[in-house]
């Protein structure tokens, strides 16, 4: 069923218009049933298992089960995100662990300023970028004719 | 409007179709020049752009970076590299104008807050040559925040797919499509479109089965939109032959580039040995191109594969090898040993987990420490990406300075052969190599030059209000067909009204696979299976008449296969008009097994003129611009 909603975890976003699972799957696949208030995968063939739903849902009512197809029983891979690293708890066939934690961003969600603060060039005409060549750190290349 | 759908106008000046890494390059270089010069700029995305598009998931590498500032390569450098790897069919302005802009943008991305691996000097970690290691988790979610910070939330469409370009008098005036989530036909009018709807995953049938089937290596939901918008504007396409078949960790799809870069890993055939060295032999048939390094990636997936036809598969990637041969300096010294494995050990599973997440699963499941054994290798089905190691897409202009006076060059950067839209990533064709880097660059470039086509062409040009009805009618078509024909069978999934576009997805995976070269006939076509398929093709098309859909959801499901069949056709169209065999390893003409320098080496481009209903397939010179030549 690649990514799955456990059923008692799942609060449907408390009915919001969009649920954070619908927000962010990239194929358009979660679905909030608003009779049961629950989320469902609409087409687990069609999931990329990008995890994208999991690591949105406030719940942590997401998880994956490999795709039935060729993935063992019994295996888990799971996340927990936070603004800037991730935690991921490996859970082998044979009962063995591994935790790991990577960074995700060096800055303040929200903060990216376009520019990167590079002095801008204004130049239409010019084959530098608004933030070149400052964000080259050099001059642009081309040929000479 | 039928179906009780209601219309939206939303009247612009430059549209980025798309919300990838191309489109947030766009965002942000047009978002400047918009602002300066009063252009006003709208994005619209199928998804949302935290997530949306082939880095959704996240990357562990930048996969291009010249590095032209530390002096490392030269732009040269660059164009040779891909040029070589493409079997010498590539356009050396455009690779040359994404690689002198390239770095730029990974400088971007490092101020906006993505954690690139830094070596003890404070340099970057490279993977390879080309390549800089990440801590890609939020690399998506990172590089569009700086996109909605340029645009602004109310500039930018999510969850509206679009479904075809706007066209007056032969020039693109914006683009047509539908909300995912309500009913509503969204209809965008603007004086420059700019598409970047990523690549196209499903035309062939996948390994897996079955709940498997997303299984892809790139995304599913890349799926054709960009060859379909641009084909259909009636844009001349090039390399539309020349698809990517990877070689990946089996079934999952793990990517296999740290292990061959990073962690100089071999591959080996069952019996252990090395086929790049037994099959060596073998690369004296591709002429100059067996010659070169690297060796270009489609005749390294040829030696492998032509052992697994031998019987000597299965493949196998040396994990375990390769950690002992890095652990190895550290022995006799219990500490430092120890602390190399665990680091070892943390950057292999980063790599899965930042990129592949099924793999990481599948090794779990398996009982897989890629320390301690072996895992298979194999290739999958074909994919239609340029700006990975594919080169299918529009035909785009180079830039004044580098293409003035060649046949490459008509007026703007990026720009298609149709006027006012513009190209980039996966959707721009003979610029291979890019990746997610590469892309986000172009993206800019494609939209500075999209920003001064306004300059110089400002006054918005409308559509036909007919063609906008036409159009809008086609749209909600299936959800009609459906309605009207549900009832005459009890199940509804079955009935011959109509076809529902999950069987037709199969039905033109199943077709493309067997006859036109796909991983069940191991990459090979003759001019007899060609024919077959394009008598089939014809059928298939009839059909995609009657495609229908129950509700909104099944609609996006009905245009992205309406998208993938161009895709299709115009590869069909591509491999058999190419009397040879160029990437052995992508696919084989074995009516024509050989390369044939003296007359394909050469662009194979192509066209549909939409008032004719016709297709022309033509030759491309390959052109030598700045003493790159094989
Ligand atoms: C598994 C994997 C590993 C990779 N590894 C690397 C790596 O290590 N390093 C690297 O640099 N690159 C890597 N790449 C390549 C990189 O992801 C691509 O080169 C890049 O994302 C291409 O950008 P794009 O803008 O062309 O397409 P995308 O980023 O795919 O964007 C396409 C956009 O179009 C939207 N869209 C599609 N259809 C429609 C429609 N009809 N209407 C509206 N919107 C639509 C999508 O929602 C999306 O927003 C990898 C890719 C994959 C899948
Ligand atoms: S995000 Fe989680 S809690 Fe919210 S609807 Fe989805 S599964 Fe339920
Ligand atoms: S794992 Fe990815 S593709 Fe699958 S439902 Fe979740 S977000 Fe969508």
């Amino acid at each position: 069923m690649p990514s799955f909603v456990i059923a008692e975890k799942c609060d449907g976003c408390k009915g919001q218009d969009k649920t954070a699972c619908m927000y962010a799957c990239p194929n358009d696949l979660m679905l909030l049933d608003k009779e049961k208030m629950k989320a469902v995968n609409l087409d687990p063939s069609q999931c990329w298992e990008c995890l994208c739903c999991v690591k949105a849902c406030p719940q942590q009512a997401m998880d994956l089960r490999g795709y039935a197809d060729f993935v063992p029983l019994g295996a888990s891979c799971v996340p927990l995100r936070s603004s800037d690293s991730i935690m991921w708890t490996v859970k082998f066939r044979n009962g063995m662990t591994k935790r790991f934690k990577f960074p995700i961003r060096t800055t303040e969600e929200g903060s990216a300023v376009p520019d990167g603060g590079y002095e801008v060039t204004t130049d239409i005409d010019s084959i530098e970028l608004y933030t070149e060549p400052a964000s080259m750190h050099m001059p642009i290349w081309t040929v000479k004719k | 409007m039928p179906m009780n759908f209601e219309t939206v106008e939303v009247t612009t000046d430059l549209l980025i179709i798309g919300g990838g890494m191309g489109s947030c390059g766009a965002a942000v270089e047009a978002a400047y020049w918009g602002k300066k010069h009063g252009i006003k700029v709208t994005l619209v995305d199928k998804a949302s752009m935290p997530r949306s598009g082939a880095v959704g998931m996240g990357l562990s590498a930048i996969n291009l970076y010249v590095g032209l500032a530390e002096g490392k390569n030269t732009v040269e450098d660059y164009v040779r590299y891909v040029k070589g790897d493409l079997m010498g069919i590539a356009r050396d302005d455009l690779v040359a104008n994404i690689a002198r802009h390239v770095d730029s943008s990974v400088h971007l991305f490092e101020k906006w807050g993505l954690p690139l691996w830094k070596d003890e000097n404070g340099g970057y970690v490279h993977e390879g040559k080309w390549q800089l290691m990440i801590s890609g988790e939020s690399y998506k979610v990172i590089v569009a925040e700086a996109a909605k910070n340029a645009l602004g939330e109310e500039n930018i469409y999510e969850r509206v797919f679009i479904t075809e370009p706007l066209m007056k008098d032969g020039k693109c005036v914006g683009a047509v499509g539908f909300s995912v989530r309500e009913n509503k036909i969204y209809v965008f009018k603007a004086k420059a479109t700019l598409c970047a709807m990523g690549g196209t995953v499903g035309v062939f049938k996948p390994k897996s089965t079955g709940e498997g089937a997303g299984r892809s290596w790139y995304p599913p939901f890349s799926t054709g939109s960009s060859a379909y918008f641009t084909m259909k504007a009636g844009a001349e396409m090039t390399c539309q032959e020349v698809r990517f078949v990877p070689i990946r960790f089996k079934d999952a799809y793990g990517p296999v580039g740290a292990w061959f870069l990073l962690f100089k890993s071999r591959a080996t055939n069952a019996l252990g040995e090395n086929y790049m060295e037994t099959r060596a032999s073998e690369l004296e048939n591709w002429g100059v191109f067996g010659k070169i390094k690297p060796i270009p990636a489609n005749l390294r997936n040829h030696l492998g594969l032509l052992d697994i036809q031998e019987g000597k598969g299965p493949l196998f990637m040396r994990t375990e090898e390769a950690i002992a041969n890095l652990a190895k300096a550290y022995e006799g010294d219990e500490k430092a040993f120890k602390k190399k494995m665990k680091t070892l050990e943390n950057e292999a599973w980063e790599d899965f987990l930042d990129m592949t997440i099924a793999q990481a699963l599948l090794w779990a499941a398996t009982n897989v420490e890629p320390e301690v054994r072996s895992s298979e290798i194999a290739a999958t089905e074909p994919y239609f990406i340029s700006s990975h190691s594919g080169a299918s897409g529009a035909w785009v202009s180079g830039p004044e300075d580098l293409s003035a006076g060649t046949d490459y060059f008509w007026g703007y950067a990026n720009m298609t052969t149709v006027p006012a839209l513009f190209a980039a990533g996966d959707a721009t064709g003979a610029c291979a190599h890019k990746f997610s880097s590469g892309t986000h660059a172009e993206g800019r470039i494609a939209a500075k030059a999209a920003c001064k086509y306004i300059l110089d062409n400002n006054t918005l040009i409308e559509a036909d209000a007919q063609v906008v009805e036409d159009i809008k009618a086609a749209i909600v078509k299936p959800l009609e067909i459906y309605e009207q024909h549900k009832d005459f069978s009890t199940d509804p999934s079955v009935n011959p009204n109509y076809i529902l576009p999950k069987q037709f997805m199969y039905r033109l995976q199943k077709m493309m696979d067997e006859y036109v070269g796909g991983a069940n006939v191991f990459f090979n076509m003759n001019e007899a299976s060609l024919t077959r398929a394009a008598e089939l093709m014809e059928f298939l098309k009839e059909d995609s008449e009657k495609l229908a859909a129950a509700d909104l959801y099944e609609l996006l499901r009905v245009w992205e296969n309406k998208h993938r069949l161009w895709q299709a056709e115009s590869h069909l169209k591509a491999v058999t008009f190419r009397e040879e065999t160029r990437w052995p390893g992508y696919y084989i003409r074995t009516d024509k097994p050989t390369i044939d320098e003296e007359n394909w080496r050469c662009f194979v481009n192509m066209k549909w003129d939409p008032n004719a209903n016709e297709w022309s397939v033509f030759k491309k010179p390959v052109l030598d611009m700045f003493g790159v030549s094989f």
